[in-house]
C-alpha cells in the first residue's frame, strides 16, 4: 500500500515539529512559532488539506494519524508553556528578590495616616473596661469545646430539650456530635471555675468576652457568628440581688444615667433562679417605639444565680459557695449603641462604616 | 402557645385589660410575644340580601350586584360568582374598616359607582376562605343587622405565651390560669370533669401492660363506648382555632382540647382495630418498624448520633403485639379513629422524658405531645385528662359510656422531692427576707405542699411539678418560684464588692497593645469569616489537615481557617472593587489547627466529662496586608519594627527565607526571628502574587505588604526575650559616635553582624545601622553596610586612646564575621 507524502513518513515529521518545540526557549518565540506550527500556515493544516486527495479507505486511518501528531504537538506546546512560564516566574521573583534583612527601617518612607479598630474590639473593650473598674477580671476560653464545657457541665445533658435552645455546629472530630463550636461563652464559667478548684483559687470575679457560633441564618438582628461576654462570681454570699446590682450598674455605666435595667423570670438550665434582663429602649428611651414593641424595653441578656448541678460537676462545695452568672452579646450592645439597622455591616468590613470607629 | 383570654376567664376571674395581663404575664416569665384580637366587631358590616345580578357592558370579571341591607337597593360591583338571587352574604357598606385596616369608600368602575363591599370569609378576618364570597344561613329576617351580632361572634383576646423549658406545668390554659390566681390571689376553678356512670369494668373487655417500667411510668386506657365521630361542637371548635389548631372530628379535637387546656397528652384507638382490646407499652425491638399517622416508615430502636444515644424507643402494641405507634410521639394509621368508629380505646400516660427526647431528634418527629412529654407530664393528671375527654365528648355524643374502673398500670415514676427550705434560705439566695406566710401562699397557689417546722419550711411539690429537683438543686428551683411568683421586680438590689481587684488579663493588655500600635501606624480592622470553604483553605494550607464542621450552614463554610490571610486579603479587595482600597486592613484573630499536627489542646470530653480529647489548636494572629499604592515589603518591616519596639521586643532579626509559607511572595518574605530563643514570631513581606490572584481575580497585579504575627509566641516569655525591668540611667558624660562602612558578605545578617559589635567592647551603647548598598565596585556577593556606633561609660569621658582600642575590637569582630571595613 503506498500514500502520497507527507504520510507515509508521518511520525519522523512529527518528531521534527515536537524537537522544535522542545527547543524553544523563551516565551516571546513560543507565540511565534505556535502559528508556524499549528496555525492556518502550518504543515499540520497542509497535510489536513491534503488528505483530500486520498481515497476514502486511506483517508480515515491517515486523518487519524494526523489526528494523534496534532494532539501530541498541541499538548506539548503547552507542556512547553507551563515550563517557560514557570522559569519566567522564577526569573521575575529572583529579580524580585529583597533581603528583608537589609532593610533599614529609618529610611522607610511610609504615609502617616490613622486607621479604626473594628466595632466589635471597640466595643468589647468599652464593656470590659467597665467591669474591670467594678472589680472583675477579665478571662478567654477556647472556640471549640467538648459536650461537656459547651452542655453538660452546663447542667444540659445529652438530649436534653434544652439543647434545643441552641442551633449546634459540630466540628468532626471524636464521636458524632461530641465536639462543638461553642454556642456561647459560658463553657468559659466551667473552665474558671475548674481552674478555681484545681488551684484552690476561689473566689471568682470575671467576665469572658469572646466569639460564639450558632447555626442559624444570618439576618438584620443575628449573625452565624458572633460575640458574648459571660460574667461569673463565685463567692461565700453573693446573692440574686448583688447580681441584680451589677446589672443594674453596668447598664448605667455603660449606657448611660438614663438607661436603667429590670429582671423578669427566664429558664437557663445553668442557673436558678433565672432572668432575662431588659433595659430600657436605648432607641426612644423608654417611651415606646417599634424597636421595643411599644413595651419600652429591650431584651439584653440572661443571669442567674449558678445553679447548684453545675457546682457539683465541677466540684464545688455548694453549701460554702454561691454565685451568679450573666452574660450578653457583644454585637447587640454595639448595634444599640451605635442604632446599627443591619448586623451584617459588621462583617462587610467596608472602610467607610470603620472609619466611624476610634 | 396561644391562649384565648376567654379559656383562662373559665378558670380565674380576670377583669384586667389584655395590656394589664401582659405586664403581670410576662413578670411571671411567662413572656408574652404577641397579643392578637379577634371577633373584634366590624363596624359598618352587615346582612344583605342579593335581589339582582347585572353583567357589566365591557368586563367580565365583575358583575353589578343590587342587594337589599334592609333599606332599600343599593348597587355594588363585585367580583365572585359564588352566589345567587336570594342568597344572603355580608356587606361592608361604604366607611367600613375591614381587617388590615382596608377602608372601603365609594368607588367608580367601569363606569358603575360601587356602594360598599361584598365579603369573603378571609376578607373578614373570619377564616382563611378565599373562595368566593361568605354564604350565610338562616338569616332570612335579620337583613342590615351587624354581622358580630348574627354570627354571635364573640371578641377575644389571644395571648402567643412563650414558656420556658422548666415549665412542664405552665404548657396549659390551666397551668397560666394558676400562675395568675396564685399571683394574683384569686381561685383556681376547676374544669368540669365527667363521672362513670357504666357498671361494667374496663377490664372485662380490655387490657394494659408496661413491659418496661423505666420508659412507661404509668398506662392508663379508658374504654368508651356509644361514640358517633362527627363535628364538634361549636365552641370546642373555636377554642382549637384560637389556639392555632384545626378541628378534625369530636374524637380527636377533645382529646387535643384536653391537651391544650390540663396539659395531658391523649391517645384515642379505634377499639375494634386493636387486637385484644389491648395496649401494652414496650421497648421496641431492632428491626422493627412502624408507619406513623404521617405516611413515613419509621425504623425503629436504632442508635442515634447523640452523644450516648443508643436507640431505645417506647412503642404502644396490641394483644398481638404488633406495634401501633411511637409512645408519646405519634400513632400509625393502622389503628386511627375513622369516620366509623364507635368504641374507643383511650390511652393517657406517663412516658420518660429523656426516652421521648431522644426518639423524637432521632426520628425528627416534633409534635405536641412529644414537646409536652419531653418535658414532663403530670404522671397524676392522666385520669382527669381522661374524665374531661369524657365530658366534652359527651355533648355532641349522647348515648356515650364509660367504662367503670379504667385500667391503670404503674411503672416507675420519679417521686415528688421534698425540700428543706431552712430559716434564711431565701435571704441567701435572694439577698432579701421574705415573710413566711407569703411564701406558703405563693407556693401552696402552685399546689406545693408546705409544712412548717421549727425554723425550716418542709416543701414538697406537686406532681405537675417534675422540673423540681432534690437537695440544694431543689432549694433553688423552690427559691425560683417564690421570687418568680412575689415578682423579681419587687426583690432588693444591692451593689456588691469585694477585696479582689479588677484586672485584664495579660493576653487582653498585650492584644488591646497590639491593635493600638497597629491602629495608629494606619490599620482599618476587620472581621472575617471563621469558617471558610476547602478551596479558601487550600490557597494557604495546602496538605494540611482540615478541622471540618459537619454541619455547614453552606458549603462554602465548612472548614475552620488555618490562616487570617485570605480573609483579610478578600477584605481588601472588596474595598478596591468599591474603590475604596487605598488602606492597610487586618484582622486580629484565632486560626485553627488539627490536632492531630500541631498544638492540639487536650481537654475533658465524653459522658459525664470521663475522658480525654484532643482538640484543634487555637493560636492568635494578627495578619496585616499593606494595600497603599506605595506599600510594600519594607512597609511591613517598618511596622513590624514600630510594633516590636512597643511591645518591648528587643532583639527580633528579620530573616529571609525562600521557603516560607502561608501565601508570603517566594522571594521577598522573611521570618521574625528571636536571636536568643531561636523562636519565630511571624513573618513579614509580600503576599504571594497567586494568593492575591486567586482570591480577588482580575486584580491588577500590585505588591501588597504583609506582616503576619503569632501572638501566643509574643505572649511567651519562654520563646521570646523582652526589655529589661530594670531600667539604666544613661551616662552623664559625653558619648563617642563612630559609623563603619563594612563590606559584608550577603550571607551575614545586618542583625547579627550589628549583635556581634554589640559586645565586642565593654564601651559600646548602641549600633544602629543607617544604610545599606550594593554597588557593582564592591566584591561580588558582598554588600556595604554602615552603622553609627555609639561608645560610652558611666564613670568617664572616653580618651582617645580609649575609643582607638574600642574601634579595633569592633573592627576585629567585624572581621571574625567576615566583614571588612570599606
Amino acid at each position: 500500500m503506498t500514500t502520497t507524502p507527507p504520510f507515509d513518513d508521518l511520525a519522523a515529521r512529527a518528531r521534527e515539529l515536537l524537537a522544535l518545540i522542545e527547543a524553544t526557549d523563551s516565551l516571546d518565540e513560543l507565540r511565534q512559532s505556535e502559528s508556524a506550527l499549528v496555525g492556518k500556515r502550518s504543515p499540520l493544516a497542509a497535510w489536513q488539506k491534503s488528505l483530500g486527495s486520498l481515497d476514502a479507505a486511506q483517508r480515515a486511518a491517515a486523518g487519524a494519524r494526523l489526528q494523534e501528531v496534532r494532539r501530541q504537538v498541541e499538548t506539548a506546546l503547552a507542556e512547553r508553556r507551563d515550563v517557560l512560564e514557570r522559569q519566567a516566574r522564577e526569573e521575575r521573583a529572583a529579580q524580585d528578590r529583597l533581603d528583608l534583612g537589609d532593610v533599614v527601617v529609618r529610611s522607610v518612607r511610609t504615609p502617616l495616616r490613622a486607621g479604626h479598630p473594628g466595632l466589635v474590639a471597640v466595643t468589647q473593650r468599652e464593656l470590659e473596661d467597665v467591669f474591670v473598674a467594678m472589680g472583675f477580671t477579665v478571662a478567654e476560653g477556647p472556640e471549640v469545646e467538648t459536650d461537656w464545657y459547651n452542655f453538660e457541665a452546663l447542667n444540659i445533658p445529652p438530649a436534653h430539650p434544652a439543647r434545643g435552645m441552641w442551633d449546634t455546629f459540630y466540628v468532626g472530630l471524636g464521636e458524632p456530635e461530641t465536639v462543638v463550636l461553642r454556642t456561647h461563652t459560658s463553657p468559659t464559667q466551667v473552665h474558671l471555675m475548674e481552674d478555681a478548684v484545681a488551684h484552690g483559687t476561689l473566689p471568682i470575679h470575671a467576665v469572658a468576652p469572646g466569639r460564639c457560633y450558632r447555626r442559624d441564618t444570618p439576618d438584620s438582628r443575628h449573625l452565624a457568628v458572633f460575640h458574648q461576654i459571660e460574667g461569673l462570681v463565685v463567692d461565700r454570699d453573693v446573692t440574686f440581688a448583688d447580681m441584680a446590682g451589677v446589672i443594674e450598674t453596668f447598664t448605667r455605666a455603660y449606657f448611660g444615667p438614663d438607661i436603667t435595667s429590670r429582671l423578669r423570670p427566664a429558664y437557663f438550665p445553668f442557673t436558678e433562679p433565672s432572668a432575662e434582663f431588659e433595659i430600657t429602649c436605648t432607641i426612644c428611651r423608654g417611651a415606646g417605639c417599634r424597636t421595643c414593641s411599644s413595651t419600652g424595653w429591650i431584651e439584653l441578656g440572661g443571669c442567674g444565680m449558678v445553679d447548684p448541678a453545675v457546682f457539683e460537676a465541677v466540684g464545688i462545695d455548694v453549701e460554702r459557695w454561691q454565685g451568679f452568672a450573666f452574660g450578653f452579646g457583644i454585637d447587640r450592645c454595639a448595634q444599640m449603641r451605635f442604632g446599627i439597622a443591619d448586623m451584617r455591616a459588621l462583617v462587610e468590613n467596608d472602610v467607610r462604616f470603620l472609619e466611624q470607629f476610634s | 402557645m396561644r391562649v384565648a383570654l376567654s379559656w383562662l376567664r373559665e378558670f380565674v376571674d380576670l377583669p384586667e385589660s389584655a395590656d394589664e395581663l401582659r405586664e403581670i404575664l410576662d413578670d411571671l416569665g411567662l413572656v408574652v410575644e404577641a397579643i392578637e384580637r379577634v371577633g373584634e366587631p366590624l363596624e359598618e358590616v352587615v346582612v344583605a340580601r342579593v335581589d339582582e345580578i347585572r353583567s357589566i357592558p365591557g368586563a367580565d370579571r365583575i358583575r353589578l350586584v343590587v342587594v337589599d341591607a334592609g333599606n332599600g337597593p343599593l348597587e355594588i360591583v363585585c367580583g365572585a360568582t359564588n352566589f345567587d338571587v336570594g342568597d344572603h352574604v355580608p356587606l361592608a357598606r361604604v366607611g367600613a374598616v375591614l381587617p388590615g385596616d382596608v377602608v372601603i369608600a365609594r368607588r367608580q368602575m367601569r363606569g358603575v359607582t360601587s356602594n360598599g363591599m361584598l365579603c369573603s370569609s378571609r376578607e373578614l378576618g373570619l377564616s382563611d376562605e378565599h373562595e368566593g364570597l361568605m354564604l350565610l344561613q338562616g338569616v332570612e329576617n335579620r337583613l342590615g343587622e351587624p354581622l358580630h351580632e348574627v354570627l354571635g361572634i364573640a371578641s377575644d383576646v389571644i395571648f402567643d405565651i412563650s414558656i420556658e423549658g422548666n415549665r412542664p406545668d405552665a404548657w396549659s390554659v390551666v397551668g397560666v390560669a394558676r400562675d395568675l390566681a396564685t399571683r394574683l390571689n384569686r381561685t383556681l376553678r376547676p374544669a368540669r370533669l365527667a363521672t362513670i356512670q357504666s357498671s361494667l369494668p374496663t377490664a372485662t373487655v380490655a387490657a394494659a401492660g408496661i413491659d418496661d417500667p423505666h420508659l412507661c411510668g404509668r398506662l392508663t386506657v379508658s374504654v368508651v363506648r356509644g361514640v358517633s365521630v362527627g363535628p364538634s361542637p361549636a365552641w370546642v371548635a373555636q377554642r382549637l382555632e384560637s389556639a392555632g389548631l384545626r378541628p378534625i372530628s369530636n374524637v380527636v379535637d377533645a382529646s387535643n382540647l384536653v391537651m391544650l387546656e390540663l396539659g395531658q397528652p391523649t391517645h384515642p384507638y379505634d377499639a375494634s382495630r386493636v387486637a385484644g382490646r389491648t395496649l401494652r407499652a414496650r421497648r421496641a425491638r431492632p428491626d422493627e418498624q412502624l408507619v406513623t399517622l404521617d405516611g413515613v416508615t419509621r425504623q425503629l430502636a436504632r442508635a442515634g448520633r447523640g452523644l450516648g444515644d443508643t436507640g431505645v424507643d417506647c412503642v404502644i402494641v396490641d394483644g398481638e403485639d404488633t406495634v401501633l405507634g411511637l409512645a408519646g410521639i405519634m400513632g400509625g394509621a393502622s389503628s386511627e379513629i375513622t369516620a366509623d368508629t364507635t368504641e374507643i380505646l383511650l390511652e393517657a400516660a406517663y412516658f420518660d422524658p429523656m426516652t421521648i427526647a431522644r426518639s423524637s431528634k432521632r426520628h425528627g418527629l416534633r409534635t405536641e405531645a412529644s414537646v409536652r412529654f419531653e418535658r414532663g407530664v403530670d404522671p397524676e393528671l392522666a385520669p382527669r385528662a381522661v374524665a374531661r375527654i369524657v365530658s366534652i365528648l359527651s355533648e355532641s355524643c349522647p348515648n356515650l359510656e364509660w367504662l367503670a374502673d379504667p385500667l391503670d398500670v404503674r411503672g416507675i415514676v420519679p417521686a415528688p422531692p421534698t425540700v428543706e427550705l431552712r430559716g434564711g434560705d431565701i435571704e441567701r439566695i435572694l439577698g432579701a427576707s421574705l415573710d413566711r406566710d407569703e411564701v406558703t401562699r405563693l407556693l401552696e397557689g402552685l399546689g406545693f405542699s408546705v409544712t412548717a417546722g421549727s425554723t425550716s419550711l418542709f416543701v414538697i411539690a406537686p406532681s405537675a411539678r417534675l422540673d423540681v429537683r432534690h437537695g440544694a438543686a431543689g432549694r433553688a428551683d423552690v427559691v425560683e418560684e417564690i421570687a418568680r411568683l412575689h415578682g423579681y421586680r419587687r426583690l432588693a438590689r444591692r451593689s456588691p464588692s469585694w477585696a479582689e481587684p479588677g484586672a485584664l488579663s495579660e493576653r487582653t493588655r498585650l492584644r488591646r497593645r497590639v491593635r493600638d500600635v497597629a491602629v495608629d501606624l494606619g490599620l482599618y480592622e476587620v472581621w472575617t469569616p471563621t469558617l471558610v470553604s476547602d478551596e479558601e483553605f487550600d490557597l494557604v494550607a495546602r496538605g494540611e489537615q482540615r478541622v471540618r464542621v459537619t454541619n455547614p450552614l453552606a458549603s462554602g463554610e465548612s472548614t475552620l481557617r488555618a490562616t487570617l490571610l485570605t480573609g483579610v486579603v478578600r477584605a481588601w479587595a472588596r474595598n478596591v472593587e468599591r474603590g475604596l482600597g487605598d488602606v492597610v486592613v487586618g484582622e486580629i484573630g484565632t486560626v485553627f489547627t488539627h490536632p492531630a499536627t500541631r498544638g492540639g489542646r487536650t481537654t475533658r470530653g465524653g459522658v459525664a466529662g470521663a475522658t480525654t480529647l484532643t482538640l484543634p489548636g487555637e493560636h492568635e494572629r494578627l495578619t496585616v496586608v499593606l494595600g497603599r499604592p506605595e506599600d510594600d515589603a519594607t512597609t511591613a518591616v517598618a511596622w513590624w519594627s514600630v510594633l516590636a519596639e512597643r511591645l518591648g521586643l528587643t532583639d527580633i532579626v528579620v530573616r529571609s527565607r525562600d521557603d516560607l509559607e502561608g501565601g508570603v511572595h517566594a522571594t521577598r518574605g522573611a521570618q521574625l526571628v528571636d536571636r536568643e530563643t531561636g523562636a519565630v514570631l511571624g513573618q513579614v513581606g509580600e503576599v504571594e502574587v497567586d494568593l492575591v490572584t486567586a482570591v480577588a481575580p482580575g486584580m491588577r497585579e500590585r505588591r501588597l505588604g504583609l506582616l503576619d504575627v503569632d501572638l501566643d509566641a509574643v505572649a511567651d516569655s519562654l520563646r521570646v526575650r523582652r526589655r529589661d525591668t530594670v531600667a539604666v540611667v544613661p551616662s552623664r558624660f559625653p558619648s563617642a559616635l563612630l559609623d563603619l562602612a563594612l563590606v559584608t558578605p550577603q550571607s551575614v545578617h545586618v542583625q547579627d553582624l550589628a549583635a556581634a559589635l554589640r559586645t565586642s567592647s565593654p564601651l559600646v551603647e548602641s549600633v544602629q545601622v543607617f544604610d545599606v548598598f550594593r554597588s557593582v565596585s564592591l566584591p561580588v556577593g558582598t554588600r556595604s553596610v554602615a552603622y553609627t556606633i555609639r561608645l560610652g561609660s558611666s564613670d568617664h569621658t572616653l580618651s582617645d586612646e580609649e575609643i582607638r582600642a574600642a574601634r579595633e575590637s569592633l573592627l576585629a569582630s567585624a572581621v571574625s564575621m567576615g566583614a571588612t571595613l570599606r
